[in-house]
């Protein structure tokens, strides 16, 4: 029996010192192709001038903190969930809300629209995520026709159609992703890897090939292969919690937003992380993260109510935007690139557009 | 679920996937980086929130006022 647990001590020992010089030699092979920081890359092009956002609409009604939001392919509508349990269908333009549907839980951590326009998909502490075809039938009850498709054994924390309305992505707090058949609930592909909550999770641009990045509370990014299960590459240079990934506009790198107060950018071909996106004056963590259209700009929303706009080349800050009354806790970028709207905790949902300006004015809200 | 597993098969596990990680194909930042500045310099005219656009083109552009034609 001693020598049995002997035994078992030493493969444990035998294992643990393996991968620490594995991890040893990872980080040596990507330390060779440190040649150049991107800073360094991106020194002749202009630098950004001052430029100012205004919030073009606010969207008012949710009773308690905004948890999430996304934008429907049409760019002008968008669905947000909140800790009240309830899932809002909005008219960006008109500030209308289409649709309204109250979950049986409250928390509701995550939601998203399908590509079609035609259905939402919403979850968080019932730890499943459900769909609910949208109807303009005012005879018709939303809720009646409420699907569960994804079932975790801990909350949900993201979603996310992938190209179709017929599959969904989930991430939760039970350390898995998962992606499901949505008509017939069927689990197709789990993923295994995280050592803790998974809190974000974003597919790649569909030109880029079947694969998704997703974050969480062991401070690892971690890319997939959507097909096979696997992990493709890993990353762990966050400090804390990463709240957010979001993918570069050409799918060749991902940005992260942290509870270490920075939000990074992770070059999948050079396989490292190349830049920073930090300041001593922010001590606040990075709720949610997402690029501007050409991908020069990385919006990002922090628990200490700003929204800071980073130069994602030059590593700099261009802009520190204000408004919300509490912690911003998700924001995207429209489908055209647009406008970007930003929820809170402070309720509300605020539409921002870049508003050019010759004098240098400075826009308090 | 992670929790499931026993400490000695989630090692396993780790160090099977560090040895496949290692020999991930790799390129240099110098190459890598460019690329990413040459998409951003491509598609920054494209960019409505780098460049601005019309206040005539903007969806979200002020309600209201009188247009005399």
């Amino acid at each position: 029996m001693a020598a049995d647990g002997l035994h078992e001590n030493e493969t444990l020992a035998s294992l643990k010192s393996e991968a620490e010089s594995l991890k040893g030699k990872l980080e040596e092979e990507r330390a060779k192709l440190h040649d150049v920081e991107l800073h360094q890359v991106a020194e002749r092009v202009e630098a950004l001038g001052q430029f100012v956002m205004k919030t073009r609409r606010t969207l008012k009604g949710h009773g308690n903190k905004v948890l999430c939001m996304d934008w429907c392919k049409d760019k002008r509508r968008l669905v947000s969930s909140s800790q009240d349990g309830k899932v809002i269908v909005w008219d960006s333009f008109t500030t209308n809300k289409e649709h309204a549907v109250t979950m049986p839980c409250t928390w509701v951590m995550a939601c998203a629209y399908a590509p079609s326009g035609c259905a939402i998909a919403c979850g968080g502490l019932d730890n499943k995520c459900s769909v609910y075809p949208l109807t303009f039938d005012k005879n018709e009850n939303m809720a009646a026709k409420k699907k569960s498709v994804a079932m975790h054994t801990n909350y949900l924390s993201a979603c996310s159609f992938t190209n179709s309305d017929m599959q969904i992505l989930t991430a939760s707090g039970d350390g898995t992703c998962a992606l499901w058949d949505v008509e017939s609930g069927q689990l197709l592909q789990s993923f295994h890897g995280h050592g803790a909550d998974v809190l974000c999770l974003d597919l790649a641009p569909s030109e880029t090939g079947n694969t998704f990045v997703s974050g969480g509370c062991d401070k690892k990014a971690m890319v997939w292969d959507m097909r096979s299960g696997q992990c493709v590459q890993a990353f762990e240079t966050h400090e804390s919690d990463i709240n957010s990934v979001r993918y570069y506009p050409s799918g060749d790198a991902f940005a992260s937003g942290s509870d270490d107060a920075t939000c990074r950018l992770y070059d999948l071909r050079a396989d490292r992380e190349v830049a920073i996106y930090s300041k001593e004056s922010i001590i606040f963590g990075a709720s949610s993260v997402d690029f501007s259209l050409s991908g020069r700009l990385l919006f990002a929303g922090y628990n200490d109510y700003t929204i800071n706009v980073w130069d994602v080349l030059k590593g700099s800050r261009v802009s520190i935007l204000f408004g919300h009354e509490n912690r911003v806790s998700t924001l995207r970028v429209s489908p055209d690139g647009t406008a970007f709207c930003s929820g809170s905790w402070d309720h509300t949902l605020r539409v921002k557009h870049f508003r050019v300006t010759n004098e240098a004015e400075i826009w308090v809200e | 679920m992670a929790q499931e597993l026993s400490e000695k098969e989630l090692l396993k596990m780790e160090v099977q996937q560090l040895k496949k990680e290692v020999k991930n194909p790799r390129a240099l930042i110098s190459k890598t980086g460019k690329e990413i500045k040459d998409y951003v310099e491509a598609e920054a005219g494209n960019d409505p929130l780098l460049k601005g656009i019309p206040e005539d083109k903007n969806p979200f552009k002020e309600k209201g006022g009188c247009i005399i034609s």
